[in-house]
């Protein structure tokens, strides 16, 4: 391997010192590499691991179904450790060191902006499977997740039409993901009638546990005679100690319904849900889909997890769509070269694991349907509402600033595409 | 009169449209309305409760608390609806609406289930109202008022002012004749009545009473000179007092349009970048128009062309608006009532912020009594002992996890706490035990190295708990009399658990101050912290004393961890989550004095909850203040609040 | 040559940081034959800078005996620093190249209300807050790459010096004080884009036609100069008079506050030399690792740093190297995934579950068994033996070095 890294650095450098290497990465070379970026040690491991197996049960199976373009497909997995810089480090090795094709990975949105200008300068292939909070749209990266748009937008609607809901609680981690979110949803429901002061905003720390006052505050917004709906953006494990304070001051889902983004299957099974019943959450994929292929994919997770007790998620759909549809695209552009997977990716379909299908669009965003569940006694939700397929916006329409933008990296050939000024703002990302 | 007449009238032709579909059941009823159903959605499916709550049906209640508790199906070859229960996870068994009989057995996935979700779940609430108010089941006719708290209507005054008389359960009667005084509010025609009503909630707490009054009193400021006569007008405002800002009020000027707007900075811009001709504008070249200063020059040349709307640089929004009226008004029409909900919150809101400081000094003394209970370990292992333990948050972790594996093992919530808490002190006994053994007896002499070797076991646990128990957050469940809060009243309440956790912390300070007060090993401990040597030489054998001690307070933060993992949560973070907390409430307090340390605790959890109730919106900023706080004031106290004098300081 | 006398690890050093950055080089992608992957050249680049604030580290802890658990707050601050710069230079050039072809040449606000709205987008704001002042220029913000952290150091230092707050009271204050400055910067309101930080600083400025392989080359050589640099002066600060003052503050400060020495003083000045130093390492650091945000502050960091100095040899400003060097890349090796499983039949363990097992358990053996740590194998070498001193420490105070620490 050593050899062959420096014949190609010295071609590299002797032809274009500038322009990157990866992209050289031809069908020829087998096995096909799949380089899986996920957090194996650190705060966000809890999250990351699952996705991990999930990747290497995907690939065991892709492979048992004799691989893609005639080759094995090898998983390369590292550990960036929830360590931001080290995602970074760590993309740059996957690309440079081990040349895998593709990349699939990271959780936070932190972790994907401290990898994107790695894989940018080398012209990599990221597959990002959480749902976050738009504003960008990478030349590299194809989002599987959900966009503001996918996932806040329709069950903020949910609460607005369905529930009658007339005053906001927006509760969240002090992180990038809840600030944009709910920077998106404070202008959404201004424009929807809603007052300033009837938008109660709250950020506590990752981790938080004391949430007594901040249930009480929720409660007492319901003074005024309104109806109070809180929007959850807490993150990970803060969501514990939040559902048991809910629990303990008995406020039922009637009252004040919490709709949360953040909180799954995997994030329930960590506490008692009698007391939560009925509160809800909005996401693209809910373990309960009544389908086949749904079934199919649970129990073949269980088999390959060796424990039937584990769940499915969001993320998981995520990558289990975004994979299946880079087999395909790998497939039909015969190469597994980046540009040409990439343009093969634009317009590829796949079947949704809770029924439809889903599709990608030229701005790297995916269109699935939104789904909302209620929490259920065992720790699963009830599907009560289900949308036509949403297709994920990059740039939100409620921020002024990100109106004017589109992305088209088909036609346009630009991510950031100002419609007003009709120019392309910037080919590469903001990070 | 006439609005009388009309729902008489009204109220005739549904008995007649009634008696007329005598022979229609209640299933062709549903059928009617099966696309609305089927769709469930709260803004088409009114019509449909409607119907069937309307239609005097004997079947009407039976049907709406089968769709409200998601009991109702439709059956997919024919489209009927039915009431379904599940037999197996394959097979339900159905029972017809109309008669009441089993209607067979079928597969799951030949019936669909109707899915109301909450806000149609309400509607049907308040749709069972009426039936339900007299029910003869108690828990039904609490239902039935609390459908009423949630969504009352106007539509619901008359028959619960007429089941009031009748109610037997006097608890119930109460609830009926509040909600009742407050639908009087909401609805009555009578101003006097509803003036009544009003004064007689002076000073309650209650959240629904505050709900009912509010909106009473919440006023719109309008440009006044457009006012209609009838308005009831709360005052007279003047734009750039306090209440209302001058660019509110020009904003208020602009919305009536009583003046043009100045054109802003973008649509000027883009006046000019549509007046571009031959590279120029207004007789500016464009390449110069990179100032603001040159882009209102040729703006101006515009204006006097007549080209643009005019711009006057010199504006000022405050001379505009100066003299001109505007007014606050309510949205209530009745001035009586308006003023007399005003006196009445005025009573009540006084009282409520009395309630609220309470309500917060509690959540002080209960994140105060959480710091204390995780800091009592350390505060002996690193306050009597002068040990820096890093690891003891991994105590308290192994503590919580102690408890999850004992419910694995114990289904019944309550007898695996008592069982857990024991295990957990002997589990962190054992482990502060060894430690002490194993590492910090070499090192009492090196007390910054100390730092570094528990540091060390410190990592190795918290990772040794991520290989065993995986990352996933675990549940550690309490149990059923723990759930729930005590409610003083709408405004003051605290959870249970929390209670506990309070009383734990005050058993803990008891039995510490038992043990080193009346105890051997407390005397012991007491003479070998202040003179090894003394200590030794009067035969004491000072390695017992340390190891004995530091299993202690490791056994101690085992329990807490209990506590803590029955508040928040078990992960392999949790101890790390408190362990620099830990710390500052040590060193606040003082260390080597348990006093000092429940100061400590008290001080940092009331500053917090403090700080958190100036600045609502951000956590994470009352946080960091508390810690600039610590530091601040450890400059001016370095020995803690209670500093210990003489030779036992040590210096 | 007096001072190289006093110093004779000093030439061996230079040597050895030469031939290690000239053998880097060679074998880089950029300049050579390319054996070395251009991520571990700035892996490289990186362990150097990590070297540099452990010397820092061991200024402050292994001579003048004050355990600080909040240098990593200065190295941060400093990456902070430079990395306003980074982002908003770099952001110009993209928002003036996109609003050169508007109908009208935009006006200077308007330029920085579009680098406002790019860099602040991401956090759901636009404005620029104040502690962007200075952001636009490259000299003022090098100049508060010093002076911030300088200041931070003073003022704290100073506070903390003047009420005799020392041992285990200053390492738990300072282990606050970067608590309290990670909690800041992770607000939004802070203005430095909360937990997003600050990134893609790699990129730099102009130099987009420029392939990292090269500018990974040069931050090396850079952050292997700043070391070098920083080796001299400490080298030169622990050898003369300042020195001994500085280890008899460390040994015993009451005596040496008695013989006259104003050892408020002197420690304020090493605290804040060290800060800045700390500072000048976090600049160049963080460019090469593209992104800072908050966590990087938080106290662990900091007490890693100490367990790097604990375990290379605190008292020898090589050991800081050694130790510092010797962690972080046994870390990037065994967290990489390249490390070979061992299948114990029963149970396989795989390095990325057991490596901060095994790190952890080495502290402990570290501290127990070799308080000289790596540096200590040098002693053998040299034929150093301790004093006997009969088990009397050199000093009281908790920062004094053990009677197996001590040198001839």
């Amino acid at each position: 391997m050593e050899v062959k890294t420096q014949f190609k650095a010295t071609l590299a450098s002797a032809l274009f010192a500038t322009t990157a290497m990866a992209s050289s990465a031809m069908a020829a070379d087998c096995p096909i590499k799949v380089g899986v970026l996920h957090s194996l040690s650190g705060t966000m491991a809890i999250s990351e691991t699952t996705l991990k197996d999930t990747m290497l049960m995907l690939v065991e199976q892709q492979n048992a179904k004799g691989g893609v373009l005639g080759c094995e497909l090898e998983a390369v997995v590292v550990d960036p450790a929830s360590d931001w810089p080290l995602f970074a480090e760590k993309a740059r090795e996957l690309l440079t060191v081990h040349e895998v094709d593709v990349m699939f990975g990271n959780w936070t949105s932190v972790s994907r902006k401290s990898v994107l200008p790695v894989i940018e300068e080398l012209n990599g292939l990221l597959f990002y499977p959480v749902q976050y909070e738009g504003e960008e749209s990478s030349k590299n990266v194809f989002y599987t997740g959900a966009a503001p748009n996918q996932q806040a937008i329709p069950a903020t609607d949910y609460f607005l039409d369905e529930l009658g809901v007339e005053k906001f609680a927006l509760l969240g981690t002090d992180y990038v993901y809840p600030r944009t979110t709910n920077n998106i949803l404070e202008s959404y429901l201004k424009d929807k009638g809603i007052a300033e002061e009837d938008i109660f905003v709250n950020y506590t720390p990752f981790g938080h546990s004391d949430w007594s006052k901040i249930v009480a505050d929720v409660v007492a917004l319901g003074a005024d005679g309104k109806k109070v709906g809180v929007i959850s953006t807490i993150n990970g494990d803060a969501n514990i100690g939040f559902y048991k304070e809910l629990a303990a001051a008995g406020i039922s889902a009637d009252d004040i319904p919490v709709v949360a983004f953040s909180v799954g299957e995997e994030e329930l099974s960590g506490l008692d849900t009698t007391n939560l019943v009925g509160h809800l959450a909005a996401w693209n994929y809910f373990m309960s889909a009544d389908t086949e292929a749904n079934a199919e994919f649970i129990s073949a997770w269980h088999e390959f997890i060796g424990d039937e007790a584990r769940v499915t998620n969001d993320p998981m759909e995520a990558h289990y769509i975004g994979f299946n549809m880079w087999v395909n695209a790998v497939t039909e552009a015969e190469t597994t070269d980046v540009d040409a997977v990439r343009a093969a990716m634009w317009g590829q379909e796949f079947p949704n694991l809770t029924g439809g299908t889903a599709v990608m669009g030229v701005n790297h965003h995916l269109a699935k349907p939104v789904l909302i569940g209620e929490i259920l006694e065992d720790g699963q939700f009830d599907i009560i509402s289900e949308t036509d397929p949403v297709p994920g916006d990059a740039w939100t329409d409620f921020l002024p600033e990100s109106a004017v933008l589109v992305s088209d990296w088909k036609d346009l050939e630009c991510g950031m595409y100002n419609t007003e000024t009709e120019t392309c703002v910037q080919i590469g990302s903001n990070y | 009169m006439i609005r009388r007449i009309f729902v008489a009238g009204l109220l005739l032709l549904t008995v007649a449209l009634s008696a007329q579909a005598q022979d229609r059941t209640i299933q062709d009823v549903l059928q009617e309305h099966s696309d609305a159903i089927i769709k469930s959605s709260r803004k088409t499916i009114g019509p449909a409760i409607d119907a069937v709550a309307n239609s005097a049906l004997p079947e009407a209640q039976d049907v709406l608390q089968a769709w409200q508790s998601k009991d109702m199906w439709v059956r997919e070859e024919d489209g009927l609806f039915f009431k379904a229960e599940k037999l197996d996870s394959k097979t339900y068994a159905l029972t017809d609406f109309v008669t009441g009989e089993p209607a067979g057995e079928v597969a799951k996935d030949e019936i669909d289930q109707i899915k109301p979700n909450s806000g149609i779940r309400a509607m049907l609430g308040a749709a069972l109202v009426q039936f339900q108010l007299n029910d003869p089941d108690p828990s039904l006719r609490r239902d039935a008022l609390l459908a009423i708290q949630r969504d009352g209507e106007e539509s619901h005054l008359a028959p619960l002012r007429a089941s009031i008389a009748n109610e037997s359960d006097p608890e119930i009667k109460e609830l009926k004749e509040v909600t009742e005084r407050l639908l009087t509010i909401s609805f009555d025609e009578d101003e006097a009545a509803r003036v009544a009503a009003i004064e007689g909630f002076r000073g309650s707490l209650s959240l629904d009473t505050r709900a009912a009054l509010n909106p009473i009193v919440t006023t719109e400021v309008v440009y006044a000179e457009e006012l209609s006569a009838n308005a009831n007008v709360k005052r007279i405002l003047r734009a750039g007092s306090r209440d209302l800002s001058v660019d509110e009020a020009y904003d208020l000027m602009v919305e009536a349009g009583a003046v043009t707007p100045q054109p802003s900075v973008s649509e000027r811009k883009a006046a000019l970048e549509s007046n571009i001709v031959d590279g120029s504008v207004g007789g500016v070249s464009v390449e110069d128009l990179n100032t603001q200063e040159a882009r209102d020059r040729a703006y101006a040349a515009l204006a006097d062309a007549g080209l643009v709307p005019a711009f006057d640089p010199d504006f000022d929004k405050a001379s505009v608006v100066t003299g001109v009226q505007f007014a606050e008004v309510y949205s209530e029409p009745s001035a009586a009532v308006a003023s007399a909900a005003e006196e009445t919150l005025k009573s009540i809101s006084r009282t409520v912020g009395l309630n609220q400081f309470f309500d917060l000094s509690l959540d002080g003394l209960s994140l105060a009594s959480i710091y204390f209970l995780a800091a009592i370990g350390l505060a002996i292992t690193f306050g009597v002992m002068g040990v820096i333990n890093m690891a003891h948050g991994e105590f308290i972790m192994m503590g919580a996890y102690t408890g999850y594996v004992i419910q694995q093992i114990i289904p019944d919530y309550t007898v695996s706490i008592i069982v857990a808490i024991p295990m957990a002190f002997a589990v962190t006994f054992a482990a502060g035990v060894a430690m002490e053994r194993l590492i910090i007896r070499w090192l009492y002499n090196r007390p910054l190295e100390t730092l570094l070797a528990t540091f060390g076991v410190s990592i190795a646990l918290q990772q040794l708990a991520k290989n065993i128990f995986g990352t996933q957050a675990r549940p550690l469940t309490s149990p059923g009399w723990l759930d729930g809060a005590l409610q003083f009243n709408d405004v003051v309440a605290i959870s249970y658990i929390r209670i506990a956790i309070f009383v734990l912390a005050l058993i803990f300070l008891g039995i510490f101050l038992f043990i080193m007060k009346k105890t051997r090993l407390g005397l012991e401990t007491r003479a070998v912290t202040q003179n090894p040597r003394m200590a030794a030489s009067m035969g004491i054998n000072p390695d017992k004393v340390n190891m004995l001690t530091f299993g202690l307070g490791s056994g101690i933060a085992g329990i807490a961890g209990v506590a803590i993992g029955l508040y928040a949560k078990v992960t392999s973070e949790l101890g790390a989550d408190y362990i620099v907390q830990s710390f500052m409430t040590v060193v606040v307090g003082g260390v080597g004095n348990i006093w000092g340390t429940l100061l400590g605790a008290t001080m940092i959890g009331f500053l917090q909850k403090g700080i958190e109730w100036f600045n609502p919106s951000n956590t994470l900023a009352a946080q960091t203040y508390m810690i600039i706080f610590i530091i601040i004031f450890i400059q001016f106290r370095p020995k803690g609040i209670i500093a210990l004098k003489g030779r036992a300081a040590g210096d | 040559m007096d001072f190289i006398r006093k110093n004779p690890s000093l030439p061996v050093f230079i040597a050895g940081l030469a031939i290690f950055t000239l053998v880097v080089t060679f074998m880089s992608e950029a300049y050579g034959a390319g054996a070395l992957s251009t991520s571990f050249v700035k892996t490289l680049g990186k362990t150097l800078c990590l070297a540099l604030v452990a010397i820092a580290m061991d200024l402050v802890w292994g001579y003048t005996g004050i355990l600080s658990l909040g240098h990593f707050a200065f190295f941060g601050l400093g990456g902070y620093m430079i990395g306003m710069w980074l982002m908003y230079a770099r952001t110009k050039l993209i928002v003036v190249e996109s609003m050169a072809s508007a109908a009208l040449p935009p006006t200077p606000s308007e330029i920085s209300d579009a680098i406002g709205t790019q860099i602040f987008g991401v956090v759901g704001s636009s404005e620029f807050p104040l502690v962007w002042m200075f952001a636009h220029s490259f000299w003022a913000q090098i100049a508060l790459v010093v002076i911030v952290p300088g200041i931070l150091a003073l003022v704290f230092g100073w506070l903390a010096f003047r009420s005799r707050v020392t041992g285990v009271y200053l390492s738990i204050l300072t282990q606050a004080m970067t608590l309290a400055l990670s909690l800041y910067l992770f607000q939004n309101d802070s203005g430095l884009r909360g937990n997003n930080g600050l990134s893609g600083l790699q990129n730099l400025p102009g130099a987009d036609g420029i392939s990292q392989d090269y500018i990974s080359i040069w931050f090396f050589w850079a952050s292997a100069f700043a070391l070098l640099i920083t080796y001299l002066i400490a080298a030169f600060v622990v050898s003369g008079k300042f020195g001994s003052v500085i280890r008899g503050i460390r040994d015993d400060e009451a005596r040496v506050r008695f013989l006259g020495y104003s050892v408020e003083g002197f420690k304020l000045f090493v605290f804040a030399m060290t800060a800045v130093m700390a500072a000048i390492g976090g600049a160049l650091y963080y460019p090469q690792a593209g992104i800072i945000n908050p966590a990087e502050i938080a106290p662990i960091a900091s007490i890693y740093l100490a367990v790097w100095v604990a375990i290379g040899g605190r008292g020898r400003i090589y050991g800081a190297v050694i130790g510092a060097a010797f962690v972080s890349l046994v870390s990037t090796y065994f967290t990489g995934g390249q490390a070979p499983d061992i299948p114990l039949g029963f149970y396989t363990i795989k390095w990325v579950d057991w490596w901060l097992v095994l790190l952890g358990l080495s502290f402990v053996l570290v501290t127990l068994f070799a308080p000289k740590g790596i540096g200590g194998l040098f002693d053998l070498i040299t034929h150093r033996m301790s004093p006997k001193r009969g088990g009397a420490p050199l000093g009281p105070d908790d920062g004094s070095l053990r009677e197996q620490e001590a040198e001839k």
